[in-house]
């Protein structure tokens, strides 16, 4: 899994850090997303769809893998 | 006389809720989310525009900028509103902005409201949340919880973060009250609105004289917003702190006191309070209605909305839609309410959701560990509802305990 984050679409609403905090972040200065785990492991799959899912501006984009992850 | 088929003429929107059922959305909405979920509405000055019911639709929306949140160019969709065209939300007013306006207000806000930022005021929460059930418990059984309880919490919290004095709350509590209310009279909304910036800017003029490290200190000293500005994003800021969370708390103990079971189980599990806020956001939708309009002429579902035309979003019919929660009119903290429309979606989402969430999953826990036998202390059709205010909710909830 890939995930990218669009910073100029970004919000702050916090969502995505509430959602799955091993993956995402919010920057101390302005609030906006910071991806932590560009290629997250994959027990934080399901909160980092969910969490790309429920993103109220569509910051986040994900693409899953087409080969499996060791 | 021929009828139109019901299914295509153009419908008002449901006000009408149900009696004895202070926690479901007027049932008209139901029905039109199962017939119609993206129906036409006439709207009382006449337009013809739209009613968004379903999940769908109302989120689909909400994501779009297409659809314009200024005010200005929305047509009013409850009866008793403003009279004539409304007006352009006042300066520093953030839900009435597209962007790039409303970009310039949220970028200089966001880094303020973040979950880090907002966890770390729990220890804060919980000291308040305990003073304020000692006072519960020192009024008595009878005690009204939306005046000893829920509405200081928030309201104390939303003072302290962004600098303004508790004690002066007697300057602007009943002023944003005021400004909740849809049936207020327009001088009544005038002069509420008057009182609040007249406030706003005697506080304004102190921050900007003498630094302070809270939030309106720091965007005095540290923003390039002008002092019209400032006034209006703080008037703005503490009129959203005050009315918004403090109904969540009431409405949402009065709906667990009508689910014993439920009420148990968050007795029972503190790992629980989390995912039940999620779930009372989605039950009870206290920020029930949203208004948009089209800027060009857009496409939803199947539906051609043409520009100018107004779309009213009911988020809490959205909420209870079937295709997206399973059984939603029944309360169930054991669901995953996530991606529920409490907080609205797109750039508007609420700001400080985060702060409402941390005071949220601390004071209904706190309330219902302390005083096991909590109960109404009026039959709970006598309990008044806010059926006339932008925010749902209860106007007074007296409640009752076994004392030892």
């Amino acid at each position: 899994m890939e995930l990218h984050a669009d910073r100029t679409r970004c919000i702050g609403a916090g969502m995505c850090a509430l959602t799955a905090p091993e993956v995402f972040d919010q920057d101390e200065e302005d609030g906006l997303v910071v991806v932590l785990e560009p290629h997250p492991p994959e027990d934080t799959h399901p909160a980092a769809r969910l969490a790309v899912s429920t993103c109220p501006a569509a910051a986040l984009t994900l693409r899953e893998s087409t080969r499996p992850t060791a | 006389m021929q009828q139109e088929p019901s299914t295509t003429a153009p419908v008002t929107i449901p006000t009408q809720r149900t009696a004895g059922c202070p926690f479901d959305p007027p049932a008209g909405l139901a029905e039109l989310r199962e017939r119609d979920p993206l129906a036409r509405m006439t709207y009382p000055d006449g337009h013809v525009g739209w009613l968004a019911t379903g999940y769908t639709a109302v989120r689909t929306i909400l994501a779009d900028p297409r659809f314009s949140s200024r005010y200005e160019l929305m047509h009013y969709p409850f009866p008793g509103g403003p009279e004539g065209p409304v007006p352009p939300a006042p300066v520093g007013d953030m839900t009435g902005m597209d962007a790039p306006e409303h970009t310039r207000f949220r970028r200089l806000l966001a880094g303020r409201f973040t979950v880090r930022r907002m966890r770390q005021l729990a220890d804060r929460v919980q000291e308040i949340t305990t003073e304020h059930l000692d006072a519960l418990e020192g009024g008595g059984p009878g005690t009204d919880l939306v005046e000893a309880f829920a509405r200081p919490i928030p309201a104390l919290m939303i003072c302290e973060l962004l600098g303004v004095p508790y004690a002066d709350r007697g300057r602007f509590q009943s002023h944003a009250h005021t400004l909740m209310s849809m049936d207020a009279a327009p001088e009544d909304r005038y002069a509420a609105m008057v009182g609040l910036q007249e406030y706003m800017a005697e506080l304004v003029a102190a921050k900007r004289a003498e630094p302070s490290d809270d939030l309106l200190g720091e965007l005095a000293h540290d923003s390039d917003l002008t002092d019209e500005e400032l006034v209006g994003v703080g008037g703005f800021l503490l009129a959203a702190g005050l009315d918004t969370t403090a109904n969540m708390i009431a409405h949402g103990t009065f709906a667990l006191l009508a689910n014993p079971v439920q009420a148990e189980a968050l007795r029972g599990d503190p790992e629980l309070a989390s995912q039940a806020v999620e779930e009372l956001m989605r039950y009870l939708t206290v920020a029930h209605t949203g208004v948009k309009t089209a800027l060009e002429d857009v496409e939803v579902e199947g539906r051609l909305i043409r520009a100018g035309e107004s779309v009213t979003l009911s988020f809490e019919a959205a909420n209870r839609d079937p295709r997206r929660f399973p059984e939603p009119d029944s309360l169930d903290l054991g669901r995953r309410a996530t991606g529920h429309l409490g907080f609205g979606h797109g750039i508007h989402q609420c700001l400080g959701q985060q702060l409402a969430r941390v005071e949220l999953t601390i004071a209904l826990p706190a309330l219902f560990e302390r005083f096991p036998t909590l109960r109404l202390a009026v039959p709970a059709d006598e309990v008044p509802l806010r059926t006339n205010m932008n925010i749902y909710g209860v106007h007074r909830l007296p409640v009752a305990w076994d004392e030892d």
